[in-house]
């Protein structure tokens, strides 16, 4: 048996502690979580998580149905099952050490479609979208030239077309 | 009204007349408003008991349990007991009061995380933030805890806010959209299972504790089809014991002939229950042979251990009539020969050339009884021997810890029975060990003078642990004595009003018992059993079903095999 990694979104209600019992669901099930993003859905008092999981492919249905039994926990999908796209933000300090580098740098940055967002005299700040695998790459070119810091958001996953999977009615309507 | 006595209202307003519990600083506001309330409370001595005791009056009521404690310590000590009721899915709401919101994260006088600790061992928690939503609160709690697969539900009530002005409705709307059990089974489901069913040779139906809800339906269900029944250790009661059709109980202390069944058979109805490590044993060697259908109404537990090929999502009181509607009566007979050779070859036996067993004192206890009362037990071997030769007819009627084993349960879980099945008495089985870790309930027996009768298996040992020493340890005893410095429970028993014999032999106790089973009152019998009597058969830890130990169940002709399966 081997780790794999799973993409999952799971639609939670706004409510403390929903994020600590999912958390501590993963764990129990020996399950590392190597990004999460939160955040408000398109409806009030939800929210979309996005976790990024490593774990057995065994246990992972057992996980999502743990998953689905949390009262606050509205739906789970997991991205690896459907198609999906999946978007990353970084934000990547890279240090300038002399004028070419500049230079350089910038034109692969703008290889990348990455906007500078902040510039000072020995170092420039990207903001760079896209899935991970061009935030990877855009590290490896970057490396090179000394990264000062990174910090990236972690994916957030949307099944693709018109596929309404995650999409959630009203809540007070689906309680009635 | 302030939020205590909004609190009270709308427990009252989901029918609670009664609860158990125990009063401290961050709950009083509470315990203030009870002194006027219609509601009944019955002071346990340790927060654990009183969450056992609402376990157990919802286990033989099927009305949803209630328990108060305070904060800090007194939430804490109520973790055990809801975790006993999270693992055989018992719904109690336990309502906890808190340090006021504002010293709430500051390690004030008595403070604890209740609302993270009691995450882990429970269906759901609130920590209520605001006086006006305790009616949605309290409403929600109660539809969590008694709907789909049943389970504790807490509430945590800061101080501040039972002291706060309620201006609030209590006519609420429930509100959890994340939260709707499939109840009806799917058709295709129930056909496919049907169809299974009917192509089977050699099946049986195995009930969990989730057919303490419906066993009128699995009766009625077992009767057309003529389908051989398994009870497990939580679904004792949920079919008849003794009927022709019950094999027993299965599983690491179960009947031969269950275990044998389960071997040989080609299909199993899994009905209410989670095949539980102790009732499957190596999960490779279990039912090698059977197709598996698995009813339940939680999804999670279908495929968890045992793979099933054939799910069905439900409540049992709507998929089992219209499954058995599909079905005509099973052409099985072959397989109920064989069945029956089993029965008859490993009747339940023991040994008889000691002063007493503890078998015998409880087979005693039975047939005093006519198997009609509520038997709750501690956890050991006493357990094991009261499922096997204590099992009751009616289901709601045997209450014991099987999930989480807890050690302690009996004796409040007594309590919490016989609030719930008011003329009826309680057999509370216990051993000289688990009695220990809630004694200070004789108190509550004594002054509400429940028709208790608490049956000491007084082995001495911690029984279930010596068996294990005894058999993978090389007989190295390590901690497991008790007679030297056992309290003479007679007289503890006396010491707290209640009336108590110390019995040592087997004509003093077929004297003894049946009077104490016609008191109607609490009368402790402290019987002194043989110290080491091991509990037969036994599958060892991570054995298959198939590899039972006999030990004292060995027939005396036979091979340890058994027949040839002729089926
Ligand atoms: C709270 C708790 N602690 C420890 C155990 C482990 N344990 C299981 S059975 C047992 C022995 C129980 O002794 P006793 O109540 O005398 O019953 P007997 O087996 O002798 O019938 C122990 C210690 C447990 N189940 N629960
Ligand atoms: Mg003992």
């Amino acid at each position: 048996m081997s780790a794999v990694r799973h993409v999952m979104s799971v639609t939670v209600r706004d409510r403390p502690g929903v994020l600590v019992r999912i958390a501590s669901l993963f764990a129990r099930r020996g399950f590392n979580i190597e990004s999460l993003s939160v955040a408000q859905s398109e409806e009030p008092g939800i929210s979309r998580t996005t976790f990024v999981v490593t774990g057995e492919d065994a246990t992972l249905e057992q996980v999502q149905k743990q998953l689905q039994k949390l009262i606050d926990v509205i739906k789970v999908i997991d991205h690896s099952q459907a198609k999906s796209i999946d978007r990353e933000l970084m934000l990547i300090k890279v240090a300038v050490q002399s004028p070419e580098a500049r230079v350089e740098i910038r034109q692969i940055a703008q290889d990348f479609r990455a906007r500078i967002v902040d510039v000072a005299r020995h170092a420039l700040v990207f903001e760079v979208t896209g899935d991970e695998g061009k935030m990877n790459a855009f590290i490896e070119q970057m490396r090179d030239f000394g990264i000062i810091e990174l910090i990236r958001t972690g994916r957030v996953a949307l099944p693709r077309g018109e596929s309404d999977a995650q999409r959630l009615p009203s809540v007070r309507s689906r309680a009635a | 009204m302030n939020g205590a006595e909004a609190l009270l209202k709308a427990l009252e307003r989901q029918g609670v007349d009664l609860v158990f519990g125990h009063p401290g600083g961050a709950i009083l506001p509470v315990y203030d408003a009870l002194y006027d309330s219609p509601i009944k409370h019955v002071l346990v001595r340790h927060e654990q008991a009183g969450a056992h005791a609402a376990d157990a009056y919802y286990r033989a009521s099927g009305r949803v349990g209630v328990c108060f404690a305070t904060s800090g310590p007194g939430a804490t000590n109520l973790v055990t007991g809801l975790a006993t009721a999270q693992m055989d899915s018992s719904a109690v709401v336990a309502v906890t009061g808190n340090v006021a919101s504002s010293l709430i994260g500051t390690d004030a006088f008595q403070e604890a995380d209740v609302y993270g600790i009691t995450g882990p061992v429970t269906k759901h928690n609130y920590l209520i933030k605001n006086v006006e939503d305790i009616p949605r609160v309290v409403a929600e709690a109660f539809h969590i805890a008694a709907t789909g697969r049943p389970g504790p539900v807490l509430i945590d009530v800061p101080k501040d806010i039972q002291q706060a002005e309620f201006r609030g409705s209590f006519e609420v709307e429930i509100d959890l959209p994340g939260y709707r059990p499939t109840v009806v089974g799917h058709a295709r489901q129930v056909r496919k299972a049907a169809e299974a069913i009917r192509a089977a040779e050699r099946p049986v139906m195995m009930v969990g504790g989730g057919g303490q809800v419906a066993s009128e339906e699995v009766l009625a269900f077992a009767r057309k089809t003529g389908i051989p029944v398994i009870t497990t250790l939580m679904g004792i009661g949920a079919f008849p014991a003794g009927e022709r059709q019950a094999l027993g109980m299965p599983g690491m202390h179960g009947t031969v002939t269950a275990n044998r069944a389960i071997t040989h058979c080609d299909l199993i109805l899994g009905a209410g229950l989670r095949f539980d490590d102790r009732v499957t044993g190596k999960i490779s060697r279990f039912a090698p042979n059977a197709t598996v259908v698995h009813i339940d109404i939680d999804p999670a537990e279908i495929s968890k251990l045992v793979k099933a090929h054939v799910p069905v999502v439900g409540d049992l009181r709507d998929v089992l009539p219209r499954l058995g509607e599909e079905l005509e009566p099973l052409a099985i007979d072959a397989w109920w020969e064989q069945i029956e050779a089993w029965k008859g070859m490993y009747p339940e036996r023991y040994k008889k050339d000691k002063p007493l067993v503890s078998q015998e004192v409880i087979q005693l206890l039975r047939e005093a009884s006519g198997g009609d009362v509520v038997v709750t037990t501690e956890v050991g071997q006493h357990q094991m021997f009261a499922a096997r030769l204590f099992p009751t007819t009616r289901p709601r009627s045997f209450i014991t810890s099987g999930g989480l084993g807890t050690m302690g349960f009996g004796l409040p879980a007594a309590v919490g029975a016989a609030f719930a099945r008011h003329d009826e008495t309680v057999v509370c089985v216990a051993g000289d060990g688990s009695v220990q870790m809630n004694i200070q309930e004789l108190a509550t027996v004594y002054k509400h003078q429940l028709p208790i009768v608490i049956a000491i298996l007084n082995n001495g040992v911690l029984g279930m642990v010596r068996q294990w020493q005894e058999m993978f340890s090389a007989e190295r005893y390590s901690e497991i004595y008790l007679a030297d410095s056992n309290p003479d429970f007679a007289k503890l028993a006396e010491a707290y009003g209640i009336e108590s014999y110390n019995i040592f032999d087997r004509e003093t106790a077929r004297e003894l018992v049946p009077q104490a089973l016609a008191r109607k009152k609490p009368v402790l019998l402290n019987f002194f059993v043989y110290e080491a009597e091991k509990v037969f058969p036994m599958i060892p830890a991570g054995a298959g079903v198939d590899e039972m130990m006999l030990g004292d169940q060995e027939p005396d002709e036979v091979t340890a095999d058994g027949p040839e399966v002729t089926a």
